[in-house]
């Protein structure tokens, strides 16, 4: 009973972090279409909005809440993460749909661009553009259409893009000149530390069950059900599924195309900042970070059935199993009297990096069968 | 004030030239037909009029005031209604939602407008019965249906129809053409329907035949003579 409990638990907690890496790339990838192979790095900028967001907590001002640092980070990563993405959807991507080689060159172009960026940049500046971009892209987005008109045209433009500017400039001084750590470049790891109440364990059964992980399996849960919500009832839910599945006559019908796109991928990058938050508890943050879980992500969406959600959880969570099975070795300790050469065999696999040449192979092998992954699409539409 | 006006119309699909000086004018409330053999450019005009594609020369005039700059879902919400050849229903949206989109074409889009307006199930009475199933299981017909129906839910000026009697039963055939002479009746709507169905062609005001992408012929249907017709329909 233990066993089973303890290995149920591992599992979902494997599970649900590839669950929330992956969700982000279920929509840029799966309903999009768009092979973005920065979705790591996208994670990478969500953990390091996570230790820029510590360091600022741990400002005498704002000390008091430090406690609450970690929800708050979820927030700001999203939207830090969603930023980067909206930017690169607007200067990138929305030139390459149509044409997923060049694409997958570009943004493997764009990933290695942002991991040297958070070596060689102080994540002061870092952060002033990211408020920079943040706000100039807010003002092109509140200020009403007929305010730019003639004359005025220019001077509101420079005006909002001067003050996007300032604030950009203004924070990254405020920040590298309050906290030391920000002001420097550094292509070293750093590390989030967990505030005190989310550190240690909750018994449950006579087991201990690591707090850090329970709260990722929360997050991940809270993001599948809003993705779930917001795709299937929202108004924009409606728009973004009409337009992956056919975009000439979703703009025929009305519906402005670009800005789908746009919405479309900022959530899909947001949620790679939230999963950013995640991996950010569970090891040191790094420039490659991202990189670790870039090809576990597509690996689920292909698996699950590319531009299915009920799948993208299934798969995540079977993945997460088979991990918990091969990789601890759990095997073993469900059925000791194994004969001798299987044993071995299995005992070779149980460490992390075979386990996982294992679990590749497993699906390299399950998509010669079902290509579709385990939910393909269904119905007449199908052949046409 | 013609509703729509064409003139010199030029569109190129890359490097060949398929419109060539296409000249056209609709009026509200009246049903214009448009005639020729396959291949002879229909679809693409009816492509340039939404702005699928973009003409190299000419001029669009909607309701007085150029388009030809403007993308596809503006000239949506400023009230022409494109109802393509193979129906193009969203496959994995429900019949619901399919209509409600038609509703992103109204001021406030989707946001404001919710309710389908029950006229659509009066004309389409199929519809009702189908509200739930996904767009890309009904029928070629009622796909049809679904399609009109979708059209008329942004409250249109003008209608383009492509083809909307190709590929369907008899009985179905019978239903849109009445549908479509009711709308507009009621609702003083303007018309281009593409179509190679003489019953059908011979409910419209006025005819353009073409042919290799220009306009060679035009005038009231009343006066189609056998010889236009065994010319430009393919029956």
């Amino acid at each position: 009973m233990e066993l089973i409990l303890e290995s149920l638990f591992n599992s979902v907690a494997i599970g649900s972090v590839l669950l929330v890496a992956a969700l982000g790339l279920a929509i840029v990838f799966g309903l999009m279409g768009v092979i973005n192979l920065a979705h790591g790095e996208l994670m990478m900028v969500g953990a390091y909005s996570t230790y820029v967001t510590q360091l600022i907590f741990k400002l005498p001002i704002l000390k008091p809440f430090y406690d609450i640092y970690v929800l708050i980070a979820i927030i700001i990563a999203f939207i830090v993460s969603g930023t980067v993405g909206i930017l690169l959807e607007r200067t990138v991507i929305r030139r390459l749909y149509g044409s997923p080689l060049e694409t997958l060159l570009a943004t493997w172009g764009v990933s290695l661009i942002l991991q040297q960026f958070v070596r060689s940049v102080p994540l002061a500046y870092a952060t002033g553009c990211v408020i920079t971009i943040f706000i100039s892209l807010l003002f092109s987005t509140v200020i009403p259409q007929n305010l730019l008109q003639g004359n005025r045209r220019k001077l509101i433009k420079t005006g909002a893009l001067g003050t996007s500017a300032a604030a950009g400039v203004l924070t990254a001084s405020a920040l590298a000149s309050l906290v030391s750590k920000l002001s420097r470049a550094s292509s070293r790891n750093v590390d989030v530390t967990a505030p005190p109440w989310m550190r240690g364990g909750v018994d449950v059964l006579g087991m201990t069950f690591p707090k850090t992980r329970l709260l990722i399996i929360v997050i991940t849960i809270i993001s599948v059900v809003a993705v779930s919500i917001f795709l299937n009832k929202s108004v924009w839910g409606v728009r973004i599924r009409a337009v992956t599945q056919n975009r000439d006559m979703s703009e025929c019908l009305g519906i402005s195309t670009e800005s789908v796109d746009v919405i479309t991928f900022g959530i899909g990058s947001g949620l790679a900042g939230v999963a950013g938050v995640a991996v950010s508890l569970l090891g040191s943050v790094g420039p490659n970070v991202g990189g670790n879980y870039i090809v576990g992500c597509f690996m689920v969406v292909v698996l699950g059935g590319v531009g299915n959600l009920l799948g993208t959880v299934i798969a995540s969570f079977s993945i997460g199993l088979m991990t918990d099975l091969i990789g601890a070795g759990r095997l073993l300790t469900i059925w000791p009297n194994m004969p001798q050469p299987l044993a071995s065999t299995v005992d070779f696999f149980s460490t992390t990096s075979m386990a996982r040449v294992m679990i590749f192979a497993l699906i390299v092998g399950f998509l010669q069968y079902r290509p579709a992954g385990l939910f393909p699409q269904k119905g007449r539409m199908v052949e046409s | 004030m013609n509703l729509l006006e064409v003139s010199n119309l030029n569109t190129y699909y890359s490097e060949s030239h398929i419109l060539r000086n296409v000249d056209l004018r609709i009026k509200a409330g009246e049903m214009v037909c448009l005639i020729g053999r396959n291949g002879v450019g229909k679809t693409t005009l009816l492509k340039s009029l939404i702005g699928l594609l973009k003409p190299r020369g000419g001029e669009i005039l909607f309701e007085g005031s150029s388009i030809i700059r403007s993308k596809p879902h503006q000239r949506a919400r400023s009230g022409i209604a494109y109802v393509p050849q193979g129906r193009e229903i969203i496959p994995y949206l429900t019949v619901e939602e399919n209509l409600t989109l038609g509703m992103e074409a109204l001021p406030g889009g989707i946001q404001t407008n919710k309710r389908i307006d029950p006229f659509i199930f009066e004309l389409f009475p199929i519809l009702k019965d189908f509200l739930l199933r996904k767009g890309g299981d009904l029928s070629g017909g009622q796909q049809q249906q679904l399609a009109i129906g979708r059209a008329l839910l942004g409250h249109p000026k003008l209608l383009l129809l492509d083809e909307p009697t190709e590929g369907i039963q008899p009985n179905v055939i019978q239903d849109i053409e009445t549908a479509v002479r009711r709308i507009i009746k009621e609702t003083g709507i303007g018309v281009l329907l593409v179509e190679q169905h003489l019953h059908f062609v011979r409910q419209a005001d006025r005819y353009y035949a073409m042919q290799r992408g220009g306009i060679v012929a035009s005038g009231p249907t009343s006066e189609l003579s056998k010889d236009v017709i065994s010319k430009f329909l393919s029956v």
